[in-house]
């Protein structure tokens, strides 16, 4: 039983290295090591950021992206059969009916909902549905803030450029327009609807930058920025009573003759019974995939993280987009082993807290964008070896996050970051005195299920919003824009497809002719696997107990 | 060259394999024995009391969300061994200790009353008006001591009473919406309700519109940006990265 010791929080041989960064401190501040020239950031991304490191990844063997290169965990969901044989389920008995079914309940969902309640279609033709419960999503957890280009001296097409940029300039330029555009709309309704966004005395909005934002448009609300932003949405939701299913995820899409999408299928996780949802339009905002942990990264991701909507839209037929790259974030906790991969904001190093290696020394600009910073402190780990080693055998660099308090004055780390702070009070180590250790950690699916600026998709009636989407961000993601997107293209999936209902769409016979097809080409092309998708929930139980376990009652 | 690129990969993959696929038993030096709903499991030391529970074979529904302390689904009631006090915490962000007993809190069941923050002022009474039972509060204490973030909520309960929707805001900010205080509180009072449409009153009705904000949606109506984008959206790659370069060597640091 006798533990390691640790002092503070952290085992000596950790604590000497503390004292090296300690002594260089002061010499750091207000000295930065420069950006790194288009040519550098090119060469360390080579070197050794994930996406570009040979190996893990494989081309899609059948459907509309056949082909296209993407990361082997997703590319085995992909290519994996469905949960249910298409003759299980008996289509004859609907039991919802509605105009607009939006599945999954995070900022994107919850938005959708609201504007297309706005827009005309009444809460009880809306059903919105949950893997977990209604507000179980990635952006319950979004710390730093959203971008909006408001302040006199930014501009949207100033927006415009650092988004492009940041996504090698591979983004969807009429849907980045989109993005940046109604930024400015989404704060305002989020401030109409009573969240809460820091600001100062004069009453004007608190904001800074984040890696690759050329102007300070980051709006925070603390290091809570997601949680307030969603509860306040959620809160509106219910009090306009829009029926909502909790312990529900879609397993299936439904299509009808012509193969529009015409609703879903969705399971009870706790009963297993199935329930039949006839829908004009659907509205996909299942968010991204960090729990499969591509390349065995640890995640900042919620526990439902899972791929599901590109899974299910895939098969309906749907192109994705930027499917290849993965937004690993530079600084996810790497001790102490409770909270290994979990987020440190960003915004910890826009307000001054500096990464630096075992001898104290800084080694990268502190706000590079998110892929060229985590190749910086990937090759500080194992490369150059100046990275220090837990006692569980985790990598990682120092943040110097006492620099916050040094720079800002006394008090500034509590206030700004009270989640952070607690996180690892509770975990014996105090970020105001003492460095933290952080690792790239896996965060954000960059791509997913190709959207136009309407939020619809290549399959009529399929609209997709937030992060199982795919084009706005390029191949990376800046910080601030993922909330932001969530709220944009939900906002505009619940608009166009109230608009598209209006319009009077005939929709078919709720069938499954789409899954069939895919199964026959999964055939075809000789896949032979047990696998079967979507997964619904990672499995983390101890190996010890999966090695015996059976399956009787 | 491309070997070594590998093996970084696969070192990075070994280091973090306990988080992403689980725990082996041949990996771990320390270990506890804890009580989980009565029956004794013995778990590595240096997990969560969430990733103990998984560790021991189940596999959890409920209970479980963020994993990260921002979603308040795994609230979690234990007593330490020798202990009479009864401890809340989220299981997410708890380690095990040798002899804990615990078992998890799936639900918080609390109606949410029906109200139109558009129709509504900001005035003490509203707050009784859907919530009558703050008016129930034996200022015991008993919420605060259940908050696993800490949070004064007594004290916000007792500014609600008296109508201060500033101290309410700040007061309960940080809130995860957990649902320990109301389950514990014998007045029966549903804290973390009361505050949600405290702070949606405060932001609506006691905090000044941006100004900026404001601004730049009517210039973005008014159509003020559209030549610039068409400019900008016809360069050439080129083009586009020389600006994108100036823009971000004449960026606003902190």
């Amino acid at each position: 039983m006798a533990e390691l010791e640790l002092i503070g929080g952290y085992p000596a041989y950790m604590r000497e290295s503390i004292k090296l960064v300690e002594k260089t401190r002061s010499r750091r501040i207000g000295k930065l090591p420069p950006q790194m020239t288009p040519q550098e950031r090119e060469e360390i991304l080579n070197l050794c950021h994930p996406d570009y490191a040979p190996g893990g990844k494989r081309a899609i063997k059948v459907g509309p992206n056949a082909g296209d290169i993407a990361p082997n965990e997703v590319v085995d969901l992909l290519e994996a059969y469905p949960l249910i044989e298409p003759n299980q389920i008996d289509l004859s008995r609907i039991d919802y009916e509605i105009d607009v079914l939006i599945i999954g309940g995070g900022l994107a969902g919850t938005s959708a909902a609201l504007l297309a309640n706005d827009s005309g279609i009444p809460a009880n033709k809306i059903l919105l549905t949950n893997k977990l419960r209604h507000g179980d999503a990635n952006s319950m957890m979004a710390q730093g803030g959203t971008q909006a280009a408001d302040r006199p001296n930014d501009s949207p097409v100033i927006h415009y450029i650092d988004a492009l940029g940041g996504g090698h300039f591979a983004n969807k330029p009429d849907v980045l327009r989109a993005l940046v555009e109604d930024a400015p709309t989404v704060i305002k309704w989020l401030e109409e609807l009573g969240a809460l966004f820091d600001k100062d005395a004069d009453g004007n909005f608190v904001e800074l930058t984040g890696g690759g934002t050329s102007r300070r448009r980051m709006h925070a609300c603390a290091d809570y920025t997601g949680m307030e932003e969603l509860r306040v949405l959620r809160d509106e939701f219910r009090n306009r009573e829009i029926p909502v299913l909790e312990f529900y995820p879609a397993i299936e899409l439904l299509t009808d003759e012509e193969n529009k999408v015409v609703g879903a299928i969705l399971w009870n996780m706790e009963t297993e019974e199935y329930k039949v949802v006839k829908s004009k339009a659907t509205i996909l905002a299942t968010g991204g995939f960090g729990r499969l942990h591509i390349r065995g990264f640890p995640t900042t991701n919620h526990y439902g993280a899972t791929c599901d909507g590109v899974v299910l839209a895939y098969r309906a037929g749907a192109k994705l987009r930027d499917v290849d790259t993965v937004q690993y974030h530079p600084t996810g906790a790497a001790y102490p082993q409770q909270i290994i991969g979990l987020l440190l904001t960003e915004k910890l190093r826009t307000s001054g807290a500096q990464p630096v290696n075992k001898d104290g020394e800084e080694f990268v600009f502190p706000l590079e964008p998110r892929d060229v910073e985590s190749s910086a402190f990937i090759r500080e780990c194992y490369i150059r070896n100046k990275g220090i080693t837990t006692p569980t055998g985790m990598k990682g660099i120092w943040l110097d996050t006492p620099l916050i308090d040094i720079i800002n004055g006394e008090g500034c780390t509590e206030k700004s970051f009270p989640a952070m702070v607690r996180m690892f009070k509770r975990f014996g180590i105090d970020m105001v005195k003492d460095p933290v250790l952080v690792f790239p950690t896996l965060h954000y699916q960059n791509g997913g299920v190709e959207t136009d600026p309407q939020g619809r998709t290549n399959i009529e009636g399929l609209f997709v919003a937030g992060e199982v989407s795919g084009g706005v961000h390029g191949k990376n993601r800046l910080m601030g824009n993922s909330t932001l997107d969530c709220m944009v293209f939900g906002r505009r999936a619940g608009i166009y497809s109230a608009e598209y209902v209006r319009k009077g769409v005939k929709i078919g016979k709720p069938g499954l002719k789409h899954v069939e097809k895919y199964l026959k080409m999964l055939k075809d092309a000789g896949i032979n696997t047990e696998r079967r998708s979507p997964i619904l929930l990672p499995d983390y139980r101890g190996k010890a107990v999966l090695a015996r376990m059976i399956d009787i009652f | 060259m491309a070997e070594k690129k590998i093996s970084v990969m696969d070192k990075i993959r070994e280091a973090g394999k306990s988080i992403t696929s689980g725990v082996a038993e041949e990996d771990i030096k320390y270990w506890v024995t804890i009580h989980i709903m009565g029956k004794a499991y013995r778990v590595p030391a240096d997990l969560t009391i969430m990733q103990a529970i998984e560790y021991a074979g189940y596999r959890l529904i409920r209970s479980c969300g963020c994993r990260a302390g921002f979603c308040g689904a795994c609230s979690t009631v234990f007593r330490r061994k020798g202990e009479y006090k009864l401890q809340t915490a989220m299981a997410c962000q708890t380690r095990v200790e040798d002899g804990m007993f615990l078992v998890q809190i799936p639900f918080s069941p609390a109606e949410k009353p029906l109200y139109d923050v558009k129709n509504e002022e900001l005035e003490s009474s509203v707050i009784l008006k859907y919530f009558p039972e703050v008016a129930r509060c034996v200022s015991c204490n008993t919420c605060t001591k259940a908050c696993p973030q800490d949070l004064e909520v007594m004290d916000y309960v007792q500014a609600a009473l008296r109508g201060d929707f500033k101290a309410i805001a700040d007061g309960s900010f940080e809130c995860i919406q957990c649902g320990l205080c109301a389950i514990r509180c014998p007045a029966e009072i549903v804290q973390y309700h009361m505050a949600q449409f405290a702070r949606r009153m405060y932001g609506i009705y006691g905090t000044p519109r941006e100004k900026n904000v404001e601004k730049r949606v009517e210039e973005i109506k008014s159509g003020k940006f559209d030549k610039e984008f068409q400019r900008v959206m016809s360069l050439s790659l080129a083009e586009l990265k020389r600006i994108y370069t100036e823009q971000q060597n004449t960026r606003e640091v902190y």
